[in-house]
């Protein structure tokens, strides 16, 4: 599904990324963690293209992310991407922010957008809030409308970046509940976050970077009980 | 301004935070300064203008002549019709379309600045600074000589009328600014709701015309009307190119009547208080509409 392979990734002289590889399978959930400035979002950002890579690989789907070549309309469409600050339109109510990229960029039909956008709205638990703006939304909701925005694409995986870095400890649970629903649906998802306790309980497998490297990898039984190197059990012996 | 509950009298710091909290009032050069100072003005300011008008000879002219002020002023009064109905509205006219070319041309000129093409935006960002430091004389006149009288089409010759190339003179340092206006406004739209749309596969174009231009159109329109205003208190400049607007009529008419030093005050008064009556409208709605649409982030 997503195949990375030694990927380098520098911005300017500070290089961010060292050779990560690693591979996600179709339906499977990984989480992404390790420090500040380790390069995870950084990671997530290039599997969609929006920072170009230096050397190394990333496919998805069989499309191949550093090709001077790709099209990255046809990469997006099949790519979700939610983000820390929401991001929604601020112009547009919540199901208009749905409805727009089915509509301008797949040109489907309206009314059947409409239809999927409302199943939607139901599946974010946000039923009644359709037409109020972003602004009238609480973090929580922006961001669950922002996921229900990217899943309306029909994306084949959905990315995670810190999307709940910016939440309350309350708003917090009740986007992670949305994420895992639907990564018990089936959905392929890369997350990058910091609720460890999340992690565990939905990733099927988790990788530790720091430094730009995968330091430690492994099923979330095992990564958080048997860590092995010492840096993985700093970070965690902190967290935990 | 709005005052901060419960805080009264000024602060005792210069930290920033604690300025008080007003549209605009950013730090750097004020982009509204036109409208803002005419905006200021008080409502009775034109009738301050009316009074010295005619309380002028009072202090100015005492010595003795055949031509008295009252003469002057009479003088003004016979030929305010025509002042205004085939000068000023000219100027208007002349404005009007040198606004619109400008914008439609600005807009094209700002939307090539931050464009993803290397050259075109390199250049683009050439013309518009050429242009907005240009002194406007200078390219009025370049206009005005290097365009030809009369153009020839098919066969059929097309006069220019002086003022038309005024017009096309006058809409190139508007361009140039309106360009700015757009790129600016363009540039204030957070990078995170390109990254969004540009992640749900929004081509570039799409991106701008349906998620960036809506969110900033608004902005736009202060600075815009501030430049309409700006333009129109220009115009006059193209008398000193013999296009028949109301300050080239103003001293035909004072010649028509012996250009008697009586007649300055009157007619060049008439022209200052013509040009407030009409900015000053348009300078409050530029601060009503600055207030309405100041950005909330």
């Amino acid at each position: 599904m997503v195949s990375i392979k030694n990927v380098h990734k520098s911005f300017g002289s500070l290089e961010v990324l060292k050779g990560v590889t690693f591979d996600v399978m179709k339906g499977d959930c990984v989480c992404v963690i390790g420090p500040s400035g380790s390069g995870k979002s950084t990671l997530i950002r290039c599997i969609n293209a929006l920072n170009p890579i230096n050397s190394g690989s990333i496919q998805v789907e069989g499309i191949e992310v550093n090709d001077p070549h790709l099209n990255k309309l046809e990469l997006r469409k099949r790519v979700g991407m939610v983000f820390q600050q929401y991001n929604l339109f601020p112009h547009k109510t919540a199901i208009q922010n749905i409805m727009m990229a089915p509509v301008t960029v797949l040109k489907e039909d309206k009314a059947d957008v409409e239809v999927r956008a409302r199943q939607l709205i139901k599946r974010v638990r946000l039923e009644g809030k359709e037409d109020s703006f972003p602004g009238e939304l609480s973090g929580g909701q922006q961001q669950r409308v922002a996921i229900a925005r990217s899943l309306a694409m029909n994306p084949d995986v959905m990315l995670f970046d810190e999307v709940t870095a910016a939440l309350d400890p309350e708003t917090v649970k009740e986007v992670l509940v949305t994420i895992q629903d639907l990564a018990e649906d089936g959905m392929t998802c890369i997350l990058v976050t910091h609720e460890m306790g999340f992690a565990r309980e939905v990733a099927n497998h988790i990788y530790f970077t720091d430094r730009g490297v995968i330091v430690e990898h492994g099923t979330p039984e095992v990564f958080f009980k048997d860590a092995t190197d010492p840096r993985t059990k700093e970070f965690l012996s902190q967290i935990l | 301004m709005s005052a901060i509950p419960g805080i009264t009298g000024k602060a005792k710091t210069d930290l920033p935070v604690l300025l008080p909290v007003g549209p605009a009032k950013t730090i750097g050069s004020d982009p509204l300064m036109v409208s803002r100072w005419l905006a200021n003005a008080p409502w009775w300011t034109p009738f301050a203008m009316l009074a010295m008008i005619l309380l002028w000879p009072l202090t100015a002219y005492a010595q003795g002549s055949n031509f008295t002020y009252t003469d002057a002023v009479y003088t003004l009064f016979r030929w305010m019709p025509f002042l205004v109905g085939s000068g000023f509205l000219f100027n208007v006219l002349i404005s009007f379309f040198a606004m619109l070319i400008g914008t439609v041309f600005g807009v094209l000129l700002g939307f090539a600045q931050i464009s993803p093409l290397t050259p075109l935006r390199i250049s683009a960002k050439w013309i518009t600074q050429a242009f907005r430091n240009s002194p406007w004389l200078v390219l009025l006149f370049i206009v005005m000589l290097a365009l030809p009288f009369e153009i020839e089409i098919f066969g059929f010759i097309i006069d220019i009328p002086s003022w038309m190339k005024a017009v096309f003179g006058l809409s190139l340092p508007i361009m140039a600014n309106i360009a700015e206006i757009v790129r600016g406004a363009i540039q204030s739209v957070p990078t995170a709701q390109w990254e969004a749309s540009e992640s749900l596969a929004f081509s570039r174009r799409q991106q701008l015309l349906m998620i960036i231009l809506p969110q900033c159109f608004k902005r736009m329109i202060p600075p815009w009307m501030n430049w309409y205003a700006i333009l129109t208190m220009a115009t006059p400049i193209c008398s000193l190119l013999g296009v028949e607007e109301l300050i080239t009529l103003s001293r035909q008419a004072m010649e028509g009547a012996d250009n008697h030093p009586e007649l300055l005050v009157p007619f060049f008064g008439f022209a200052l208080l013509i040009f407030f009556a009409y900015c000053y409208p348009i300078a409050r709605l530029t601060m009503r509409l600055e207030r309405r649409f100041a950005v909330k982030l």
